[in-house]
């Protein structure tokens, strides 16, 4: 009946703040005393909630707290969560570099870690010496390595190079050597750290592609990144953490969305304003407002049409602007992507000065749903532009469809034509 | 529910006993060893013109140095040998010690990148070290050997090897290895959060050089100095390995006997510590 291959019971993880080294004397000796007379270590106590942006009172923080969690074989979990969330100390926790303070996980099956492409690579080492060097650093035998050796080069595609020294790589060649042996692993679960940053779009794609394959096979897979798509795309599982805790479980639709709403305050933001700045283009407000004139607060009807407001000023003449809109929805694929040069056929010269502008977001057009709205002022010819990125969150309510679930991005009503013959 | 009768291959808990030691889970690295070996070999002498020669450059020169400032300037006594031989049979077997402390001793500081980022059972590292130096110390060994037989039958020096006890000399080896390690891997636990000892390391390892007869033959001492130089382990393993090449030197088997309980102690000290170490110690180093 048990499907279950990870199972994380009760984890906790503290840290001491500040510097080590300096000052743990006296608190190792507080510890030593204490587990001498059989009490619990004194500063297990102690320690508090993980948000770096706040000044706390205790040297000790609990970089995981509390975590409860449960995957399947087969499952791909994506972790998500905003840096020092606690995702990579769990990752470092499940793949043994690190133990945790309380609790325990038990595993079922050989684990791999990916937290690094690359590990141990020896700039001086030929490709080929590297490549079992690393597969062996990575759990692999040298048997193994050596059946499945022209596998990886080939999907490496650095043949050429593979008794050149890999310190004469180029960047690209490196990472490309280095994760196709991490690709080649054959674990039953793989834990895979945002190592998808690097490397070109293609090989992005084709590494995503293995990753998919790898859990095609009935692999489990744990997925950290900070690239909605890809998580949404690879997973069907997701974790949000938040301050060192699991602050959701579930099917990777229903996560996504939870986390995009409750990363940018989990309410309907419907004006911005910015400070000044030095750059010499800015975006100073953004507003949305409804047919009134009102700035929205609340779901908009998705047959009515939205109205954003840019203020924005140049400090100095430019001659190629341009204005764009990306419009996002909750999974962060981006739905709708606006160019004001669509339209217009040409850029247009900004004189030094404050402007104001107003676009149509004509509806109906997009289905019920939570979106986010990117503003951008560029100039082509000098290459500067001011981005405010997924500032405005919208959302748009079905007041009249009887459809409740509805695939694709757009909601269009047109006319049926019916005739009876 | 059945969660108790549950199979799980892997447990991950705050703290280990001290005597879990995964010694299957290091068996199952060997092929890591292996290409660690081959990877110091391959990366050491990269880039240069006399490659692995540097092995036998290395222990000559230093003789020659030793030959010419100890047995020339100083006139320091050899026990009736060549000096040369003399001191190629402390330097070779010295050099192995104090490589394996040297090279093991910075296993943690060293290798926290890989740490940080794989799991591997961690005294595979300092495993690796052992060996590849063996095999250094295999060459330098040949070199003194070759030294050796040219004296031994082209010269009218005074040797008298004691085959007899050639087959000590294997446990000798291991003597020395298991005292490198153990030193080594405990300096290089107990560094991790204090980083005072690494100070020591350097010119402890050459103070302690002179303190093992490698350079001064114990038999010109007084009998009190004689025993407290051979309360350092070392000595008696040095001066064991001169009796039995050179005819020279002594062979106290009481002495060796105690190095040996002392190394059997110190590597089941250092490996228990090494390996309660290894599962914190990414967040203190």
């Amino acid at each position: 009946m048990s499907d279950v291959v990870i199972r994380v019971e009760n984890v906790g993880k503290q840290y001491r703040l500040g510097q080590v080294g300096t000052g743990t004397i006296a608190s190792d000796l507080n510890r030593w005393w204490a587990k001498l007379r059989g009490k619990e270590d004194p500063f297990l106590a102690i320690g508090e909630a993980n948000d770096r942006s706040k000044k706390g009172n205790s040297d000790f923080v609990w970089a995981l707290k509390d975590i409860n969690f449960e995957v399947k074989r087969g499952e791909v979990l994506g972790i998500i969560g905003k840096n020092g969330a606690g995702k990579s100390t769990l990752l470092k926790i499940l793949s043994q570099v690190t133990t945790p303070t309380i609790g325990e996980v038990k595993v079922k099956g050989r684990i791999a870690s990916l937290l690094e492409v690359g590990t141990g690579f020896n700039p001086d080492l030929t490709g080929r010496d590297n490549v079992f060097l690393n597969g062996s650093i990575l759990g692999m035998t040298k048997q193994e390595i050596k059946n499945k050796f022209d596998e990886i080069v080939e999907f490496s595609g650095v043949e050429r190079y593979i008794d050149t020294p890999v310190k004469r790589y180029s960047s690209g060649m490196y990472v490309r050597l280095a994760f196709a042996v991490a690709a080649h692993l054959d674990p039953e679960i793989l834990i895979v750290d945002e190592v998808l940053a690097v490397g070109d779009a293609e090989f992005q794609k084709k590494c995503l592609g293995k990753m998919k394959d790898v859990s095609g096979q009935g692999r489990t897979v744990l997925f950290v990144s900070h690239n909605m798509a890809a998580v949404n795309q690879l997973c069907n599982k997701g974790l949000v953490m938040q301050y060192g805790t699991v602050i959701k479980h579930g099917d990777i639709d229903e996560v996504i969305p939870f986390y995009l709403q409750s990363s940018f305050g989990n309410t309907i933001c419907g004006e911005a304003l910015f400070e000044s700045s030095d750059k010499p283009m800015q975006v100073k407000r953004m507003a949305l407002k409804d047919q009134k004139g009102n700035t929205i607060d609340k779901p908009v009807s998705q047959s009515d049409s939205i109205f954003l407001e840019i203020d924005y000023d140049f400090k100095k003449q430019f001659k190629k602007c341009n204005l764009t809109i990306t419009i996002k929805n909750s999974n962060a694929e981006i739905v709708w992507f606006l160019d004001r040069t669509d339209f217009h056929k040409e850029f247009f010269v900004a004189e030094t000065g404050s402007y104001t502008s107003v676009f149509q977001i004509p509806n109906p057009l997009l289905k019920a749903g939570s979106y986010f709205l990117t503003l951008g002022i560029s100039d082509s010819q000098e290459g500067i532009d001011d981005h405010k990125r997924d500032i405005l969150q919208f959302e748009i309510e079905n007041t009249d469809s009887l459809r409740v679930n509805r695939a694709g991005n757009l909601f269009l009503p047109v006319q049926w034509e019916m005739k009876k013959k | 529910m059945n969660q108790t009768e549950e199979h799980w291959d892997l447990i991950i808990k705050p703290q280990n006993k001290w005597y879990q030691i995964d010694f299957a889970a290091i068996w199952k690295y060997r092929d890591l060893l292996g290409i660690l070996v081959r990877r110091d070999f391959l990366a050491a002498y990269k880039q240069t013109i006399l490659g692995p020669l540097w092995f036998f450059i290395q222990p000559l020169i230093t003789a020659l140095t030793f030959t010419f400032i100890f047995g020339r300037v100083a006139e320091l006594p050899t026990d009736g040998n060549p000096p040369i031989l003399f001191y190629l049979a402390g330097i070779a077997l010295w050099t192995y010690f104090s490589d394996c402390l040297i090279k093991t001793s910075t296993t943690f500081v060293t290798n926290a990148r890989i740490f940080g980022k794989v799991y591997f059972p961690r005294l595979i590292i300092p495993l690796s070290v052992l060996v590849s130096n063996l095999i250094k110390f295999g060459l330098q060994f040949l070199i003194f050997l070759i030294v050796w037989f040219y004296y031994l039958k082209f010269s009218d020096a005074k040797m008298n090897p004691h085959w007899e006890l050639l087959w000590m000399i294997p446990v000798l080896i291991i003597m020395m290895a298991g005292l490198g390690l153990g030193m080594g891997i405990l300096i290089s636990s107990l560094t991790t959060k204090y980083r005072d000892l690494t100070f020591l390391v350097g010119f402890g390892v050459q103070l302690l050089m002179y303190a093992s007869s490698v350079v001064l033959p114990i038999s010109k001492m007084s009998e009190k100095t004689q025993h407290i130089m051979l309360l350092n382990p070392l000595t008696s393993i040095i001066e064991a390995f001169k009796y039995i090449f050179l005819g020279s030197g002594s062979f106290e088997i009481y002495y060796l006997a105690y190095s040996f309980g002392f190394m059997i102690i110190l590597v089941l000290i250092s490996i228990i510590v090494f390996t309660k170490v290894e599962k914190s110690f990414m967040d203190t180093v």
